[in-house]
């Protein structure tokens, strides 16, 4: 069962490509972080996925095959859109009836009392909140939804550090309790580091990698070793990113397995998530790889499966 | 009370209920809730003066008909008083009336989605298990109701203020400003502005020149008319034209619409528009008004399911 499947989707803006050729599937029950740089493509791809942005090329479909921003789909995703927004003239009371009114499900009870934990007043106008506030207003309208996939494109980026972990550890509560899968997109990956299952990465309206977080570092590793022999041996692997410092390279790899033998006077290291994030963000195109392997969309998801 | 209703997840092959309908009222309400109460609420107040003022000017006009003998100095200070006072304030309502459904059409059917756009929280409202189809059409056709019968219900006590002034000031039904203040034909007009506001919101996606655009192509199309509504099939051809209360002079209450005459078959030929044609119009131009309203209701709708953010 999936949450999202997409072929070969993509949204052009005039001349410009937003997001290209996208193909991913992000199964059920992770939490799928999104990350890239601003104008990656990240809120053209969540825009999409609960309809408001119609694509140009390509297909998607939500929750096992249904078709993307009709009543259906949107029955069971919550989205909540970049900067939060709400109605500002709205009390935070008319909010939470408002979205019970244009819901099946609505947990009403749930919502005021986790607005009353975070001491948000429920008479107060939306507008009159701190940006913090809205959101953690957004998200709770979204998790009262009860929905089977949560949407949230850049939730964190109005929060301070601490309410950043709150919000993260609500978001986690709920997908232990109720199952909910998650898409969550970032610019920053730290935040997302431990938390994420699934990680997809775009850069420049290009999908980059996707694929389970655990697969991605069982199949990733750094070699370091003499930068002399860096280009020879790099030919003979499949290489995403070749970094040198003085003599010494270091060669971000995609292996079959972490244990493989190496090259004597190489040697092996585990890869973190930020690295392999930040290797694929950099150009991979530019990095020599003979194999098409680091710029092919579906294979590290398949190989995820 | 607010419940968990649905705690057990359908399967997606089987379609759940959608949301009801009647949920989309308070909808409606709370997020127009400044239309629904500033419309109704200036509309009761000018109402109220209509009132005051229609009982003053009926009250003047049956004091002019009654006075006897004409001519005389009493009766020239009540001619003064209806033909001057109350005519020149009668004229004006009448000319503001013309502008009324535009005026609608400008505060509440343009902001109506276009005011969603700009606020950004149509990423909000589009995005519920309702559907922004279903959402759109609910709040149009809610709010579409709620003024044309008001318009209606106000064009009716406008006509009953009007009506002292038609024999006095050389009007008769069918003349174009007051043909369109009275019958059904107000709130048809009325219906139309505020269907091509909602519609003009959601092709410019901004409240002020939405407004603007509004205006322009209502009074393109409110003046336009004018010329046009005597071809609407409704004239009758006569050789007999001393059967008809032409008048070569001003025209009276039953004065016809003469239109065109001509010789043909040694005959003279009279084309005219009898002021018992006044309901066949009346439907034939809230007809297409009607028409041309679900036309834009239609187009709203499309714009909405096709328009990406």
């Amino acid at each position: 069962m999936n949450v999202i499947e997409t072929s070969g989707l993509g949204k052009r803006y005039g001349k410009a490509w937003a997001l290209h050729d996208c193909t991913l599937t992000v199964p059920e029950g992770c939490l799928a972080a999104l990350v890239g740089p601003n104008g990656s493509g990240k809120s053209t791809l969540m825009n999409m996925a609960v309809g408001l942005t119609l694509p140009t090329e390509g297909t998607a479909t939500v929750l096992d095959g249904q078709v993307i921003g009709t009543p259906v789909a949107l029955d069971d995703i919550a989205f909540m859109a970049q900067d939060a927004p709400v109605y500002k003239n709205m009390s935070v009371a008319d909010m939470l009836h408002l979205t019970r009114n244009l819901n099946r499900r609505f947990d009403g009870p749930f919502a005021r009392a986790r607005l009353t934990d975070l001491g948000i007043p429920l008479k107060k106008k939306s507008g009159k909140l701190s940006g913090g506030q809205q959101a953690q207003v957004a998200l709770t309208l979204a998790l009262a939804r009860r929905p089977r996939l949560l949407i949230l494109d850049e939730p964190l980026s109005a929060l301070d550090p601490l309410a950043r972990q709150d919000f993260m550890a609500t978001v986690m509560t709920t997908m232990a309790d109720e199952g909910t899968s998650v898409l969550l997109s970032s610019h920053a990956l730290a935040d997302l580091e431990r938390v994420a299952d699934y990680l997809i990465v775009l850069g420049g309206g290009q999908l980059r990698i996707a694929g389970e977080v655990e697969d991605l570092l069982a199949t990733h590793r750094v070699l370091t070793g003499p930068a002399a022999q860096a280009d020879r041996y790099a030919s003979q692997l499949s290489v995403v990113q070749v970094k040198r410092a003085a003599a010494q390279a270091h060669l971000l790899v995609r292996t079959s397995g972490t244990d493989d033998p190496v090259l004597p006077g190489w040697e092996a290291h585990p890869v973190s998530l930020e690295e392999l994030t930040l290797a694929y963000l950099r150009a991979p195109q530019a990095e020599a790889d003979p194999k098409p392997a680091n710029t092919n969309h579906s294979e590290p998801t398949e190989a995820a499966r | 009370m607010t419940v968990l209703t649905m705690p057990a997840r359908p399967g997606h092959d089987t379609a759940p209920p959608p949301v009801p309908w009647r949920r989309m009222v308070w909808v409606t309400w709370r997020q127009h809730r400044a239309t629904m109460i500033s419309v109704p609420a200036v509309l009761g107040a000018l109402a109220l003066f209509l009132l005051f003022a229609g009982l003053k000017v009926h009250h003047d006009y049956a004091a002019l008909t009654a006075c006897h003998p004409q001519g005389s100095v009493a009766c020239e200070a009540l001619n003064r008083t209806f033909n001057g006072t109350d005519w020149s304030m009668g004229n004006v309502l009448n000319i503001l009336m013309q502008l009324l459904p535009v005026l609608l059409g400008m505060f509440a059917g343009a902001p109506l989605l276009a005011r969603d756009l700009e606020a950004g929280t149509f990423r909000y409202a589009w995005t519920q298990g309702v559907g922004r189809v279903r959402l759109t059409i609910a709040k149009f056709a809610i709010l579409a109701v709620v003024i044309t019968v008001l318009a209606w219900a106000f064009s009716q006590l406008f006509t009953w203020f009007f009506e002292p002034f038609l024999p006095q000031e050389n009007l008769n039904v069918l003349s174009a400003t007051v043909f369109d203040t009275r019958g059904i034909v107000f709130a048809a007009w009325t219906l139309a502005a505020f269907c091509i506001g909602a519609f003009l919101g959601m092709l410019l996606r901004r409240v002020i020149p939405a407004m603007a655009v509004t205006l322009g192509v209502y009074l393109v199309l409110a003046l336009g008319i004018w010329p046009l509504r005597k071809h609407y099939p409704v004239a009758v051809v006569t050789d007999n034209p001393g059967s008809i209360p032409f008048t070569s002079g001003p025209s009276t209450p039953n004065s016809p619409w003469f239109l065109s005459s001509w010789t043909s078959g040694g005959k003279y030929w009279t084309k005219y528009i009898p002021v018992s044609r006044f309901w066949p119009m009346q439907f034939i131009e809230a007809g297409w008004l009607l028409a041309l309203s679900l036309l834009l209701l239609v187009g709203t709708v499309w714009l909405v399911r096709r328009r990406a953010a």
